[in-house]
């Protein structure tokens, strides 16, 4: 039988959710136009009043919040309260600019929990669970996130935090670990190194894995089933938003369920910021209806997924998010045409032979890009005839090349040889960047 | 006469090959006969140890690609057409050599023992040895 953490809400029809987030948002809407000048300055300059934003339906009246609006007003000048109510700050890292500083009230970090526990439940924990958090700990979201919501549910949080793999293996093993938080790619760096240790999945007490903080496609997905033997959760969420907990899936893989009374999802069109119908590709907007310090309306992720409004079969109502497809601000232009490191690791994934250890490098030789994917020969995959290893490589340029639309050069190196992940993959390296 | 190879992936890179050499010289296994097949990409390192499985394991180890194969060790005689007469004698009966290479020359016995990848070492084995074709005692 399925559980809930919130059924009330989780099961709600689509007519209450919409007078659940109207109600929410236009009072939301009041809030940061009286207490947030970046906001009242827009939507004067758009002509909006408060008053215009009766329920969602109107939400597409207001303008968009980018990330650069984050930076431009770094660190605290988009909290919608005074400091002094403010119980905790994150980031997010840097590598792109300045740190995106985001706040919370102690109210914001029971929400936030609240959602993430919903992630939880979703994915069958109970309170005799060990939750096992590999995320890092600190101003990253993902390690306190999970932690809150495990402790919420009343289930035994491990804050392992992230990296040391060889001591994770040992906490995994010792401390009886039943539900496993971290990256995907970290997953498959954990089973990489059990493997290499004789350790069987069986000797772990692993029932469950809830995965997020990077993109992973569904073949990782049963990849990382197949060798940890466990059930694999995809969890979604941005620190701009609230941190892991936006999105979450069911026991049904089927979608991340979007917690909607709390966050407001919409699809809009990457060019015209139009938004689209339910089942299309865009860009995925957040509005934060009920967030205190910082409640972003109408933020721009530039994730790229799309969603549907159907039930679910687990009987959660929530809208559901597909897995995401990609960023726009990930995405590669190579010769003119939009490449996602997502597509490329699906069709490596999708071929069976190859372990998902791949590296994307692009260049520019003589004026046109160049296209390079590094793959690593597994063992599984590593044959003793030369000619065996060249159908090989063949197949994964044959099935890239239909994929993208583009010719790639396939190269295979030797396992090992990509550097592994203990936080967020590197899939891409852009050498035209350089020039 | 089948005799067991190990195989190991090698990309194209400087100093790799000496690399992989010295896992192997370190761990104390001595190489009798080797073979490197190459693409412009990667090499394919094909080697007769006296203990192939400790090999592979302790490439494995150190995240190499490598597996034990089996290939037959054939002594065929040091003189002008004695390679011709054991190739002809598979080819006539329909065995296809995959790649093949030499390992040692006896002077004792003035023999070269070739090593040769089949596609059916089995069957292959049985119809050398009814042939009076024999493998060197000496390598694994």
């Amino acid at each position: 039988m399925t559980k809930y953490y919130n059924e009330q809400v989780e099961t709600a029809s689509r007519d209450q959710m919409f007078y659940i987030q109207s109600l929410a948002l236009t009072r939301k809407i009041k809030q940061v136009y009286d207490n947030v000048p970046l906001y009242r300055q827009r939507m004067d300059e758009a002509g909006i009043e408060p008053g215009d934003i009766r329920s969602v339906e109107d939400l597409g009246k207001l303008p968009f919040t980018h990330k650069q609006d984050l930076r431009d007003t770094y660190p605290y000048g988009m909290f919608a309260v005074p400091m002094d109510e403010v119980v905790r700050i994150h980031a997010s890292s840097g590598t792109t600019g300045r740190p995106t500083v985001v706040g919370y009230t102690k109210r914001d970090i029971e929400l936030w929990s609240e959602c993430t526990a919903r992630a939880l439940v979703a994915a069958g924990t109970e309170r005799n669970d060990y939750i096992h958090v590999s995320y890092g700990y600190g101003l990253f979201t993902g390690g306190l996130g999970l932690h809150y919501a495990g402790e919420l549910i009343g289930a035994t949080v491990i804050p392992a935090s992230a990296g040391n793999t060889a001591r994770q293996i040992q906490i995994l093993r010792d401390f009886g670990s039943s539900i496993l938080c971290c990256t995907p790619s970290y997953a498959l760096y954990i089973a990489d190194t059990l493997r290499d240790q004789g350790i069987a999945p069986e000797e772990l007490n692993l029932k469950a894995g809830i995965f997020g903080a990077e993109p992973w496609t569904d073949n990782m997905r049963r990849e990382i089933e197949s060798r940890l033997h466990i059930k694999a959760y995809d969890i979604y969420g941005l620190s701009e938003i609230c941190g892991p907990g936006v999105s979450f899936d069911c026991e049904c893989q089927n979608g991340l369920h979007v917690n909607e009374d709390h966050f407001i999802i919409e699809i809009v069109d990457p060019e015209t910021g139009n938004p689209l119908s339910d089942g299309q590709y865009g860009e995925v907007v957040f509005s934060c209806v009920t967030k205190e310090a910082l409640p972003l309306i109408r933020y721009n992720t530039h994730d790229i997924s799309a969603i549907t409004r159907e039930r679910c079969a687990c009987g959660r109502t929530l809208t559901r998010m597909h897995k995401i497809a990609g960023r726009t601000d990930d995405m590669i232009i190579i010769r003119g045409v939009n490449v996602f490191p997502s597509q490329i690791e699906s069709v490596l994934l999708s071929i069976g032979e190859v372990d998902p250890h791949y590296l994307i490098i692009v260049d520019r030789i003589n004026n046109r890009d160049m296209l390079e994917i590094q793959v690593e020969v597994s063992q599984s995959m590593f044959s003793d005839s030369v000619a065996e290893l060249e159908r090989l490589e063949a197949k994964i340029k044959a099935a890239v090349d239909s994929v993208l639309g583009l010719s790639a050069k396939i190269t295979l190196v030797e396992p090992f040889t990509i550097p592994r992940s203990e936080g967020k993959a590197k899939r891409v390296i852009d050498k035209r960047k350089d020039k | 006469m089948i005799i067991k190879q190990v195989s190991i992936f090698v990309e194209n890179r400087r100093g790799r090959l000496a690399e992989i050499t010295g896992i192997i010289a370190d761990a104390g296994i001595n190489i009798r006969a080797l073979s490197i097949a190459e693409t412009t990409n990667f090499g394919l390192l094909r080697i007769i140890v006296d203990n192939p499985h400790e090999a592979e394991r302790i490439l494995r180890e150190k995240g190499i690609a490598a597996s034990v194969t089996r290939v037959l060790a054939v002594n065929v005689p040091d003189v002008p057409g004695g390679l011709h007469r054991l190739l002809k004698l598979l080819s006539e009966h329909n065995l296809s050599v995959e790649y093949m290479y030499h390992a040692l020359i006896n002077r004792e016995e003035n023999t070269a023992c070739m090593v040769l990848r089949v596609d059916n070492d089995t069957l292959a084995q049985q119809l050398l040895t009814e042939n009076g074709y024999t493998g060197p005692s000496y390598i694994n």
